[in-house]
């Protein structure tokens, strides 16, 4: 069965890879999610709040007690050379690059098109084969316009179209406005792929003691619906390719996201709740599946479902909860 | 082509750069003020900086001065170059090897930033007292007085020590000349192979021992051959001084500085000369030439080779025409003639005449006099009062200068007005907060004038002796001619405050010189911060005709992203007052060394220093003066009127820092101080204190228990004590039920917060519909300081909670007052609450011996004293002997204790007749394990000593004056691990295998936190300190572990944020053993970089991680046939790396090396299971006779 595709400008065996995760941290994890049939793996997000708060931090603490008293003019070590903040993720690019034989796609993540960015540079200079820019912002400012929002998303793809030579993905909320124009306007910047969506840490309330506590909920497949629609509305309109990320966790969600237009599917809850060998178990389901329906290869089913070529289209774009809910019985 | 740096480096650097370069091996251990001369040391060799010959030299920490000694003893023995640096008390422990060394002839320099050595107190300050108690070692003793002196010597004495194969210190001034930062003329490898000579370290190698050519050192001999075997070393130091001339000779040709063994400055007809050593002689210097120019014939000899002391070269650089000579010495030398180079000096003139080797025209008269102890100031206006000495027919023979000598009237008076600072030198005074970067800023400052312009630089910076909310004092001279002044600047062209407050704490325009400028910080606007200002500084800047300038440089600081960093803004301001450099220049040269500095953190933060540079200038304002004084207030008096007079007449003039105005009379005359006198010291350094919410708080005391400085308290009493409280005053009805009806507060001592926010942290009562507000919330000082003033005021006078109806738990034992309180301890110490606990419980009977470090610093350095007493008069007596023998000195309290009950009771017992056999029973078996067998004890000693009084024997006497050691007294042995772990292990050691009812409390901070980050063996492993500063790669010392192998020992390992319970009930346990208890209480440290309010937080997970395992090892349970050891905690979370990330001193390990960090993180949580593993086995064994004893009832 040939389950090739191209994702970014990388010709990939099949589409299925590891999405964004702490999974990437564990070099005898990487190397399995590898023997698992990985195309390619996609670092964890190097973050723009921990790079320069790491930094303010580490300089804060080293400053704030140095010089203020007569036997102790500091306490800690000088070293010359220090790379706060990113040096531990580049190293691990440069380890998994030499430990493995498939494209390893970096990630950035931030919201502000400063300083920072420098570091995608220096993730193609660590080995990455590809990097997706996480944008991921949640809009708490009143006073902040949504077309001020895009228009950061747009100004970073741009600074760091700029910086790289490497493809570039932007990995995006589904939260915006216009969801379509925005995705349009990251094509036309030169966005290489467009990564559908990024799944946001939710706030929890522990009753017991008053506190917020940061909580990931992992996915299921019914959070693959929503990426459906949008995988279906932006395929074929856009040069870049799409990746779907959040809500894979079978060998049918992940035909439904390539007929729906996905040139390349993230995994994530999945591996974690299985192991890594579950891509395995998804490509060779999904092999058979394709047998069973005598499909010959992927590229047949690509898009087949998306709006341009699905039977009907407006499934796709009404709001059609009144339908769904008529469907539903407790 | 051979091309000299000039650098602006300190003297430490200057003599570390030359003393690396010219060795092999060095050995260290860190002490004030030499540190940094080893930790410069190990830095290099960690950046692979090779020595002279291409490798880098081995850098070893040892447990102590005595082990480094050892250790460099042996690395000579076995050939290699060798050095050491250290001072004071570390000097006093090498002595033994240091007899060793010379008695080898061993070719050995070490360097020594020469300290006063402790006596009636310790002083980390500056003399010769450590040096001249080793002139009779048989080493050589080479003297530097600058900054460029102690570089250029440093390799004078490295090549002397090869020539003549005598050891050689050479010293310089601690502080005065360690912490200088000057400009001087690097020497280069070049000269320094110039001045090496190859064959002589190629002798020193032949003489080295080794099994090739094996010969045996260390014999003992016996009456028939030592005397004449410790002759035979004579022609070497008979030859030393020559050869030391011909090295100086040497170093003269190639570097152009000649120096002598005696160097004389002066008239060439001198009737009067000044003779001394160190950087005292460069401020005789320059105070010669002032007054040669006024046509006085006066001269000063500088002694560089003390020892092997040439009297020929000696009297050979006198001029012949003097007539009186004033030796100064730089040391005390109590009940002898004179001090040792006053001596010296009367003795090598004695031997001229003898011997015919006199030239003068009369015979001078000769006096000594004492100066600069713990480096008090020496300015010229004391030289000059010693020259008007000399001119009197009848000279002080043994007199003092710089202080008021009103004891034994041995003091020169000396003229305050008295200046001779040239005009052309720029001096700029800058008071600074330690935490707001003034002083690093500085350095940068000295460093950009002095290497990049052809003016001569001085910097001196002068720190709080407090931890907490420290203030600094930058002292900058800029000349066009080399400094010589080695005194702190008393008129500044330029002052700087940096800190609105300081005003109103310290006579800052003091310093200010007529005319000058004076910039502060301020955060009112020019046109307004005039009416601002206390009267006292109106008046000065009025009488002074003082520009004014004001800027908001915290505006600027907060704009730009910086916090309260101020540091580029002041600089620059500094730079575009001062006309030093033209301002654009200037700039252009901060920016630049702000890219240095900052350029490793990345350009966020290089780009926000540089917008404040940008935006100080700006923000600068001259103030228009209105001509007259406006104020309507003045500075307030430092201490009260209510305070003794002791803390008026004393410690108010030191807090105000004016303790050199205090005369002799003033001090005790044995080190004897008064307790409690930290509360007369209202510093008000927290901007927010807490506030507490009666309507939420559920009363369970965490908040007072956490509280490193006492400052916030918790009282429960009957509601009549309410009358005339203050109508701010908060209580409520006590909840739980030992005081029914009682009311209940919490109370801040808001001038006494540091503002460290750990209260806050613990209180877990939050408001139900506003979970943001807690029982506890900070809220800016300022406005609540007035009245919660008087609330504290009203506080304090409630009645104390009566000590046996308490409850013996976390929350009662809050109801007992603390006898250590507002100490100047770091905000949010992890040390001080351990200490607070245990005068809480145990304070009123408590003797501490407190080994050197951080506790005894925040604990009995002056200014203040935070140890108090009750209303009984009752407290902890403290006293600090040594760092290496605490748990000896502490052991001595013990036995002393004994020695006194014994007697007691066998006075007792003698005397039972008249007291009365009922009383003397109940005294002799009173069972005091308890608050009310405490009380009742006391309470028959009260009537013991009336009893007594009124009989007239002699026993009778004897037994009043032993009376109160009938009742239980509680010996405490406190330090930490840099003491416990390392210098003073065998001690401790040996104390817990004597079996005697001692406490020891290890404060442990895994380094030694008082000299700024050393590792010590309790530092774990991953952590970087200095001399690991990749990482240390070995465990953690298990201190508990190996107390445990005694089975004889209470020993528990505590962690008051991690399981406050147990914590106390450590010490409960560990108090009532009747033999030695050791507590390792983990004690989070600003040494580990993270802000200290998350302390409890990161003591948590150090417990639940399994790095910090909690257990209780009680002998006593073997006798019950439980295992002696129970844990107290259960790892519940695998991952250490979570507890490392969070602190810097892990985190840096990261920055540099991922990878190492990853391998010693994972090592470290081996490390942790496997200990986790021994610990859990060992909980679950019952000493073998411990088990049959518990069989035997059956059996039987």
């Amino acid at each position: 069965m040939d389950l090739s595709t191209t994702y970014l400008g990388l010709s990939l065996p099949h589409p299925l890879m590891p999405g964004a995760s702490p999974l990437v941290d564990d070099l005898d994890m990487v190397k399995r999610l590898e023997d698992a049939g990985a195309a390619a793996i996609v670092m964890h997000s190097l973050f723009e709040e921990h790079i320069t708060g790491e930094r303010a931090r580490t300089l804060h603490q080293i400053e704030t007690h140095a010089n203020s008293f007569s036997e102790a003019p500091s306490y800690f070590p000088d070293r010359p050379a220090l790379s706060v903040g990113s040096e531990p993720y580049l190293e691990q690019i440069r380890r998994i690059k030499a430990a493995i034989r498939v494209p390893v796609i970096g990630s950035l993540n931030g919201t502000t098109a400063t300083g920072w960015l420098d570091f995608a540079r220096l993730i193609q200079q660590a080995g990455a084969d590809a990097l997706e820019l996480n944008f991921y912002v949640v809009a708490t400012d009143p006073l902040e316009h949504g077309q001020d929002i895009e228009q950061r998303v747009l100004d970073i793809l741009r600074r760091v179209k700029a910086s790289v030579t490497i493809p570039v993905a932007v990995k995006l909320s589904p939260f915006f406005g216009s969801f379509a124009h925005l995705a349009s306007q990251l094509d036309g910047l030169g966005a290489d792929g467009l990564v559908l969506f990024n799944r946001f840490y939710q706030p929890d309330i522990d009753v017991e003691t008053l506190e917020v506590v940061p909580r990931l909920q992992l996915s299921d497949s019914s959070e693959l619906l929503l990426r459906l629609r949008w995988l279906a509305i932006l395929s074929g309109h856009l040069r870049a390719s799409l990746a779907v990320t959040g809500g894979v966790h079978t060998a049918v969600d992940t035909i439904k996201a390539v007929m729906a237009g996905a040139h390349a599917v993230q995994l994530v809850s999945a591996l974690l709740q299985h192991g890594p060998e579950h891509l395995k178990t998804v490509r060779e389901e999904m092999v058979r599946w394709m047998e069973e329906h005598e499909y010959h290869s992927l590229r047949q089913m690509q898009g087949s479902m998306n709006l341009t070529r699905c039977p009907d289209p407006q499934a796709f774009e009404r709001a059609n909860y009144m339908r769904v809910l008529h469907s539903w019985h407790p | 082509m051979n091309l000299r740096r000039v650098l602006t480096i300190d003297g430490n650097e200057a003599v570390a750069s030359v003393a690396y370069r010219t060795n092999e091996v060095i050995a260290i251990y860190p002490i004030t003020p030499a540190s940094a001369m080893g930790e410069l040391a190990d830095e290099w060799a960690t950046q692979q900086q090779p020595n002279l010959w291409g490798t880098v030299p081995k850098i070893a920490q040892m447990q102590s001065e005595g082990g480094a000694a050892g250790a460099v003893h042996g690395a000579l023995q076995a050939g290699a170059l060798t050095t050491t640096f250290t001072a004071s008390q570390g000097l006093l422990l090498m002595i033994p090897n240091l007899y060793k060394i010379a008695g080898e002839l061993t070719s050995f320099c070490m360097h020594v930033a020469t300290r006063t050595v402790a006596t009636h107190a310790l002083s980390i300050f500056g003399d010769h007292s450590d040096v001249m108690a080793c002139r009779q070692t048989g080493f050589a003793l080479l003297t530097s007085g600058s900054v460029q002196e102690a570089h250029d010597l440093a390799c004078v004495a490295q090549a002397a020590t090869l020539a003549t194969r005598i050891p050689f210190i050479h010293g310089f001034d601690g502080f005065r000349t360690s912490h200088e930062i000057a400009k001087i003329e690097e020497l280069t490898d070049t000269d320094l192979r110039a001045m090496i000579d190859e064959n002589l370290i190629q002798a020193h190698r032949e003489r080295a021992l080794t099994p090739d050519r094996p010969v045996l050192r260390g014999t003992a001999q016996n009456p028939d051959a030592f005397f004449q075997a410790r002759e035979a070393c004579h022609p070497f130091y008979a030859a030393c001084p020559d050869r030391v001339q011909r090295v100086m000779d040497q170093f003269a040709a190639l570097t152009g500085r000649q120096y002598h063994l005696f160097d004389y400055a002066g008239h060439p007809d001198a009737d009067r000369v000044i003779v001394l050593m160190g950087s005292g002689a460069d401020t005789v210097h320059e105070t010669v030439e002032w007054l040669r120019e006024r046509g006085e014939r006066v001269g000063v000899l500088k002694v560089r080779l003390y020892r092997p002391f040439s009297v020929q070269q000696f009297l050979a650089a006198l001029p012949p025409t003097i007539r009186a000579l004033a030796v100064l010495d730089r040391t005390k030398e109590p009940g002898s003639v004179g001090e040792p180079l006053y001596l010296d000096v009367v003795a090598a003139l004695h031997e001229g005449r003898a011997e015919g080797l006199s030239r003068f025209t009369e015979e001078p008269t000769v006096i000594g006099g004492r100066y600069g102890l713990s480096s008090k100031e020496f300015t010229p206006a004391m030289v000059k009062a010693v020259f008007d000495e000399l001119t009197n027919t009848r000279p002080t023979r043994h007199f003092t200068v710089g202080i008021t000598d009103d004891v034994s009237r041995t003091s020169l008076s000396v003229d305050p007005e008295f200046d001779i600072e040239p005009s052309e030198v720029l001096r700029a005074v800058f008071f600074g907060l330690g935490s707001d970067g003034t002083v690093g800023a500085n350095k940068n400052s000295i460093k950009i004038i002095g290497e990049g312009t052809d003016r001569w630089v001085q910097g001196y910076f002068v720190y709080d002796s407090r931890k907490a909310g420290a203030m600094t004092i930058s002292h900058l001279r800029m000349s066009p001619r080399p400094i010589r002044s080695a005194s702190l600047i008393r008129q500044a062209s330029f002052l700087a405050c940096h800190q609105f407050d300081f005003l109103d704490r310290y006579d800052v325009l003091e310093y200010a010189a007529p005319g000058g400028i004076f910039l502060l910080n301020a955060t009112d606007a020019a046109d307004r911060v005039w009416d601002q200002l206390p009267r006292e500084a109106q008046t000065q800047i009025l009488d002074k005709h003082l520009r004014f300038y004001v800027i908001n440089a915290y505006r600027v600081s907060g704009d730009a992203g910086l916090g309260r960093r101020i540091n580029t803004i002041m600089q620059t301001c500094f730079f575009a007052l001062s006309g030093i450099l033209p301002i654009e220049r200037a700039i252009v040269e901060i920016k630049k060394t702000i890219q240095e500095t900052y350029g490793k953190w990345g350009a966020d933060t290089v780009q926000k220093n540089l917008a404040a540079v940008d935006q100080a200038l700006a923000h600068l304002h001259e103030v228009r003066l209105p001509g007259r004084v406006t104020a309507t207030r003045s500075v307030a008096p430092l201490v009260p009127d209510d305070a003794p007079g002791f803390v008026k007449k004393v410690t108010a003039l030191l807090l105000a820092g004016k303790g050199d105005w205090l005369p002799v009379s003033a001090f005790p005359v044995d080190g004897t101080w008064p307790v409690g006198t930290a509360k007369w010291d209202k510093r008000n350094l927290a901007q927010e204190i807490p506030v507490w919410d009666p309507a939420i708080c559920i009363q369970c005391n965490k908040c007072a228990m956490v509280c490193p400085h006492a400052a916030i308290r918790a009282k429960v009493y009957a509601p009549a004590a309410l009358t005339g409280a203050p109508a701010a005053f908060k209580a409520v009805a006590y909840k739980a039920h030992e005081f029914p009806g009682f009311r209940y507060t919490i109370q801040v001592a808001p001038e006494d917060c540091t503002g460290c926010n750990l209260c806050v942290m613990v209180c877990p009562a939050k408001d139900k519909s506003n979970p943001k507000h807690k029982a506890i919330d900070m809220q800016a000082q300022r406005p609540l300081r007035e009245v919660e003033r008087h609330n504290y005021a009203f506080f304090l006078q409630l009645p104390e909670a009566d000590r046996a109806t308490v409850k013996p738990d976390v929350k009662g034992i809050q109801f007992l007052e603390p006898l250590f309180e507002y100490s100047s301890a770091c905000p949010g110490c992890g040390e001080t609450p351990y200490i607070k606990l245990l005068t809480q419980l145990f304070g009123d009977r408590a003797l501490i011996a407190n080994a050197t470090g951080c506790s005894s610093i925040y604990g009995g350095n002056l200014p203040t004293t935070p140890y108090s007493v009750n209303r009984d008069g009752r407290g902890p007596a403290w006293s600090n002997s040594l760092f290496e023998d605490n748990a000896e000195f502490g052991f001595g309290f013990r036995l002393a204790l004994d020695q006194h009950r014994e007697q007691a009771w066998t006075l007792l017992r003698r005397l039972a007749p008249q007291l009365g056999t009922t009383l003397v029973d109940e005294l002799l078996q009173a069972d005091q394990h308890s608050e009310a067998g405490l009380a009742a004890q006391r309470q028959r000693v009260a009537v013991l000593k009336q009893t007594l009084a009124t009989l007239a024997s002699p026993e009778a006497r004897r037994l009043t004056t032993l009376a109160d050691y009938l009742v239980q007294k509680s010996v405490w042995i406190v330090g930490g691990d840099g003491w416990a772990y390392d210098i003073g292990y065998g001690g401790l050691d040996h104390v817990l295998a004597m079996g005697q009812d001692v406490n020891i409390l290890v404060l442990d901070t895994e380094v030694y936190s008082n000299t700024g980050g050393q590792q010590s063996k309790a530092t774990p492993m991953g952590a970087a300190a200095k001399f690991a500063s990749s990482g240390k790669a070995t465990p953690k010392k298990d201190l508990g572990l190996l107390a445990m192998t005694y089975g004889t020992a209470y020993v528990a390992r505590i962690a008051f944020g991690g399981k406050d319970t147990q914590t106390v009930r450590a010490f409960q346990e560990a108090e009532s053993f009747s033999g030695p208890s050791l507590l390792i209480a983990y004690s989070p440290c600003i040494a580990h970089g993270y802000d200290l309010k998350f302390g409890l937080d990161q003591q948590k997970l150090a417990v639940e991680s399994g790095y910090w395992p909690l257990y209780r090892f009680d002998p006593r349970r073997i006798e019950q046939g439980v295992p002696a050891l129970q844990l107290d905690s259960v790892p519940s979370c695998s991952d250490l790396t979570q507890f490392m990330r969070n602190e810097t001193r892990f985190r840096i390990v990261e920055h540099q090396d991922p990878e190492r960090f990853r391998e010693l993180a994972a090592a470290a949580q081996r490390q942790n299971a496997y200990r986790m593993a021994l610990y859990q086995q060992l909980a679950t064994l019952v000493p073998p006779t411990a088990a049959r004893g518990a069989e035997r009832p059956s059996s039987s």
